[in-house]
């Protein structure tokens, strides 16, 4: 069970706390109207799955309902990074 | 009462505290301090358990978590029954009442056991997968006949009288294991001033020092550890939990320990006490100093009844002043064991032989045992045991210095016991827990943890570091790096490292598997993995199979698989692998342990959360009046709704038939509360509506409300419901009551990440607003006699809100349907709602105002083709799938959520399957709902299906039954015959039809 730093309320909490909401930094695309069929299948549907250093959103879902972001090493679980949203990572993959 | 193997002295029992205890239906005797398996082979119980696969009798092996046979049934009565209790950790306590776990009729003569005395050489790995797999159908039939025949223990068919409950802790230090390290490594943390635990599954804390005999300072050891505990409870910042197993390392340093709080006291837990205790505890650094485990070493008929790990021999006699037998042989690959064959010469016993693998072995314990004339017979090996039920002999013979085969002629010596040792297997399991892969060194000739990302430290036997001084060295230096670590400072200084003196070792044999005059697979058994049977020979004949991954092994053989999760085997059986596929141990790699490292009680891991306390309840203002007007209720989410109201004597059908026909005649009223109520504000809201819902909201006017529909960018509908302008920057959302969280945090989700220069706040309201809708032709009459607002149909249109009071409490009437009546929503805060209720109900006595559920709600919309989010749609359904086009619009200028996933391809086919009516033709036939519509019932299997019916009732107020489901290409479809083939091999005929069965104008609700 991971124990995750809340950027907007200043503490560690326990992830029972938290709900997991999948990769971060996926924008919604400024005109979806303008998408094709194969570009919000995309944004939809298609998702990294990296063995490593990976970004994801979590919510603080019964503590201050905010939404943030975490970096985490998918193979030794570290939590490397925690950043608000519409900040970007300091620790990212090499290569990216 | 004999306790033939019971010594007159010594051992840390209490002979004066004589205790009972029944195995296997007959009285025995034991003492204070015992554990069930010392007190079993005080008694001299040879059998303990006949083998899982091959039937054959077992006895104990170890003195401690690692055993594999004395797997035992506990429970005086039927209620307090625990399957697979390894005798070796269980107090024995007066009244105890013990089992074998299986054997059939019982573990001493066990029909079984033929079987595997004659088909054992035909029983291979893989025997059950290869002999049951034809034909399948069959089994079902076999399997009932195998797991009958494994006997594995069986759990209570009562409930269990015991109370079990979780505890959370945060400390700086979490330490794991009493023993020496563990215990120097709490004493430097303690006084540091940091907040420790120390954890240790025995009911002593001391670890090794409670049956080594070494010294510290000069002293016997066991007056330090008496000392160190007295001091570690002085410290108020530390707890100690002896009977406490740390059974999971979690991520992020996250331990779970299960601690028998009660299980060494009685069959039941003295009233008021738990019985186990569940700690979940988040430690700042840990400590493991979970020392080693002996290993045995492979040889043939190992298995026999006397045969033992040599330090749990010498465990039994020094802690618990019993030997196991008269006439020992030993075999051992190292000096350290040679303490067994001196502790059992000490104890009055005859000392048969000393058997050592190593050609010339040199050392302190070497030269002693032969100072004590000891026979010593070297470059040998143990090749075979005699004997079926009790070891009676042993074949010993040289062996060559790579131990890999015999060289000589078999000698047969006589004896009881035969103890072995391969060295020490560190105890790695819970490093291993968080995903580190463990290092092999030649060294220790053992697996140590590798590199881990937990704020870990490791200290003793773990290390395989085994003499007493060093282990001292590394627990105290480890309990100071933890604690200053934790940001307790110069932890370090000033501490006076327990002495203990060296004892000149000479190196071991890296040996695991003894070999045979003969070939493996034609030598005796060897077994292991004793508690699921593999032996040297099966494993073999996996990698000759093919198989060559140890993980594919171990799944192949079962090896490793019990409930002792292979403490003893896995590492010889990984040498023998290693060997076998002419590679080293490293290149061949271990199978990694898991969570828990002992089994734990389903008591346990539930604590109070079971029974009333199992989940969370919701209530309503109103529940009360509910309760004691005889509703039954339904979970809503956590909420406990109102089901219906049965009157005397009425069945659900009737009490459904008058509560729906009440409604529709005069007045019914439905307590709504949890309808989920989202409180929103800013100078946004309005926009931010039009982005989540599908519809428009630009329009709508303060005092006004709106259905919704909301969807998922996918275009699939997840919720739906009214919300109300209170405002021209403020609104009032309802949504499902089960969906009213999922709702928040998607709304929250769009504005944080998406959105979030637009201003708008939102809050859930659920829980302040008592709701309660009456509806009906009587609705306006009743209402008017409590309320001071205009209901009017002019100036209170439907669709309409307003404020004012209601029985003299400020409320909210919204005047909104579900039922296609003429109907108010009445709004009042909570703690008002019971009163209001009450008073609408004095006033409605006399228009028969009829309470009703969620049932008749369920009837009452589906009359009118109303949808629920989540019964009529799964998201796979979008709008227009629910023939509800009316309710998306095309022309708003954002592209709101789900418009462009409902233009996708997929979407926009027209043979999607679409929500219809039915009507079935035998009217009084309620379709079941999840019954799939086909076209010809008469196609053969698997048959072509259209789509299932999602809400189906019979309706009073019609005269015949209704349904709403999804048919492919339902829409163009009105009118066409569709069949539900039933489980029972009928079919239900039914007629595609809309789904507004009732009043299609919506006349009734604008009245």
């Amino acid at each position: 069970m991971f124990y995750i730093y809340c950027p907007h309320c200043g503490e560690h909490r326990e992830e029972e706390e938290f709900h997991a909401k999948g990769q971060a930094h996926i924008a919604r695309p400024a005109d979806p109207d303008s998408c094709s069929d194969k570009e919000w299948g995309e944004y939809l549907f298609f998702r990294k799955n990296p063995r490593g250093l990976h970004h994801e959103m979590w919510v603080h879902a019964t503590g201050c309902r905010k939404f943030f972001n975490v970096t985490r090493d998918t193979v030794t679980y570290e939590i490397k990074e925690v950043y608000k949203i519409g900040e970007r990572p300091s620790v990212v993959a090499a290569g990216n | 009462m004999s306790q033939k193997n019971r010594l007159a002295s010594g051992g840390r029992i209490d002979r004066s505290k004589s205790l009972r205890f029944k195995y296997n239906g007959r009285e025995y005797q034991g003492y204070q301090g015992d554990t069930l398996a010392s007190a079993l082979l005080a008694n001299g119980v040879d059998i303990i358990a006949r083998s899982f696969k091959y039937s054959r009798p077992r006895g104990i092996v170890a003195a401690g978590a690692e055993e594999p046979n004395a797997v035992l049934q506990l429970g005086a009565t039927e209620a307090t029954q625990v399957p697979n209790v390894r005798a070796t950790q269980q107090e024995l306590f007066n009244g105890l009442v013990s089992s074998a776990t299986n054997g059939w009729p019982n573990a001493e003569m066990d029909l079984m056991s033929y079987v595997g005395k004659v088909g054992g050489r035909m029983m291979p790995p893989g025997f059950y997968y290869k002999t049951f797999m034809y034909p399948q159908s069959m089994w079902e039939t076999y399997e009932k006949f195998i797991r009958k025949a494994a006997g594995l223990g069986r759990s209570p068919l009562e409930n269990d009288p015991d109370i079990y409950d979780k505890l959370n802790h945060h400390c700086d230090v979490m330490i794991v294991g009493a023993g020496p390290a563990g215990l120097a490594a709490a004493l430097v943390a303690a006084r540091s001033g940091a907040r420790v635990i120390l954890a240790d599954e025995q009911s002593e804390f001391g670890g090794s020092l409670l049956h080594s005999g070494e010294k510290i300072n000069g002293r016997p050891a066991v007056e330090w550890v008496a000392e160190t505990v007295a001091e570690l409870e002085k410290h108020p910042e530390v707890l100690l939990l002896p009977r406490s197993t740390v059974n999971g390392y979690h991520d992020h340093n996250f331990l779970t320990i299960h601690q028998r709080c009660t299980d060494h006291i009685a069959d039941q837990a003295p009233k008021g006490q738990v019985r186990q205790r569940m700690h979940r505890v988040r430690a700042n650094w840990v400590v493991l100093a979970t020392g080693a485990h002996e290993r045995p070493l492979v040889y043939g008929n190992n298995d026999v009844p006397g045969c033992m790990v040599a330090s749990a021999v010498s465990t039994y006699i020094n802690r618990y002043g019993v030997v196991p037998g008269n006439e020992l042989v030993l075999m051992t690959t190292n000096d350290y064991a040679y303490q067994t064959a001196l502790d059992w010469a000490d104890a009055g016993r005859k000392v048969v032989a000393i058997v050592d693998t190593r050609q010339s072995p040199k050392g302190a314990r070497i030269e002693e045992a032969r100072k004590r004339g000891l026979n010593i017979i070297t470059g040998s090996a143990v090749i075979d045991v005699q004997g079926s039920k009790r070891v009676s002999g042993v074949q010993v013979a040289p062996i060559d210095a790579k131990g890999d085969k015999v060289t000589g002629s078999v000698e047969r010596l006589s004896c009881d016991t035969v103890a072995s040792s391969g060295g020490w297997s560190p105890v790695i399991h819970l490093s291993c827990h968080t995903g580190s892969r463990p290092e092999w060194r030649d060294d220790i000739i053992g697996f140590v943890p590798g590199k881990t990302v937990q704020r870990q430290l490791t200290a003793g036997g773990i290390n395989g570091t085994y003499s007493l001084r060093k282990v001292l060295e590394e627990g105290a230096t480890a309990g100071a790096k933890a604690a200053e670590s934790a940001g307790f400072a110069d932890a370090a200084k000033g501490i006076a490292l327990p002495l203990s003196e060296e004892v000149k070792e000479g190196p071991a044999m890296a040996l695991f598997h003894i070999p045979h005059t003969k070939p493996t697979a034609r030598a005796p058994k060897q077994f292991v993995d004793l508690q699921n049977d593999v032996t040297a020979a099966g494993i073999e004949l996996a990698t000759r199979e093919g198989f060559e991954s140890i993980e594919h092994v171990k799944r192949y053989t079962a090896m490793g698989f019990g409930t002792d999760q292979g403490k003893l085997g896995n590492i010889n059986g990984m040498a023998i692998a290693a060997k076998s596929l002419n590679q080293s141990i490293p290149e061949t790699g271990t199978t990694i342990f898991r969570p828990n490292y002992t089994p734990i009680t389903f008591g346990a891991i539930a604590g109070r959360d079971c029974g009333e306390l199992f989940d969370i309840k919701r209530y309503t203002a109103m529940h009360k009046w509910h309760v004691e007007h005889g509703a039954l209720f339904e979970d809503v989410g956590q909420w406990k709704r109102p089901w219906y109201f049965p009157k005397a004597g009425e069945s659900m059908q009737q009490a459904l038939d008058r509560e729906c026909k009440a409604t529709r005649d005069s007045v019914g009223i439905l307590d709504a509360s949890t309808l989920g109520k989202i409180d929103i504000q800013g100078k946004d809201a309005r926009e931010f509506l039009s982005r989540v819902y599908t519809n428009a909201w630009a329009k709508l006017g303060v005092g006004k409300c709106r259905y919704g529909l909301m969807c998922g960018e996918d275009g699939m509908v997840f919720d739906d419901g009214v919300t109300s302008c209170l405002a021209e920057n403020h609104f009032l959302m309802t949504t499902t009551s089960g969906g009213a969280a999922r709702v928040l945090e998607w709304l929250e989700l769009y504005h944080q990440t998406e959105w979030p220069e637009m201003e708008v706040y939102f809050n859930t309201v659920t829980d302040q607003w008592a709701t309660m809708t009456i509806s009906g032709p009587n609705s306006r009459k009743l209402l008017a006699e409590l309320t001071d607002i205009d209901l009017d149909n002019d100036s209170f249109k439907f669709m309409d809100w307003r404020q004012g009071k209601v029985a003299g409490v400020p409320a909210r009437i919204f005047r909104i349907s579900f039922t296609g009546e003429l109907s108010y929503e009445i709004n009042v805060q909570a703690n008002y709602g019971l009163f209001v209720w009450e008073k609408l109900f004095e006033h409605g006595a006399k228009y028969n105002l009829t309470p009703y559920g969620t049932e008749t709600m369920h009837v009452l919309r589906a009359e009118k083709g109303f949808i629920i989010a989540g019964q009529d749609t799964d998201g796979s359904v979008t709008p227009i799938d629910l023939g509800m086009s009316w309710c998306v619009s095309n022309n708003k200028p954002f592209s709101y959520i789900g418009k462009r996933g409902m233009a996708r391809e997929d979407c926009i086919r027209t043979d999607r399957k679409q929500l219809v009516g039915l009507k079935t033709k035998d009217p009084k036939k309620v379709i079941p709902e999840g019954s799939q519509a086909v076209n010809d019932p008469k196609q053969a299997i698997p048959m072509t299906m259209l789509g299932h019916v999602t809400s189906s009732y019979y309706s009073a107020n019609l005269g015949h039954s209704i349904a709403l489901g999804m048919i492919r290409n339902g829409h163009n479809r009105m009118g066409e015959t569709v069949y539900y083939p039933q489980a029972d091999g009928t079919v239900i005929e039914a007629e595609i039809c809309s789904p507004i069965f009732l009043d299609p104008k919506g006349e009734r609700q604008n009245v």
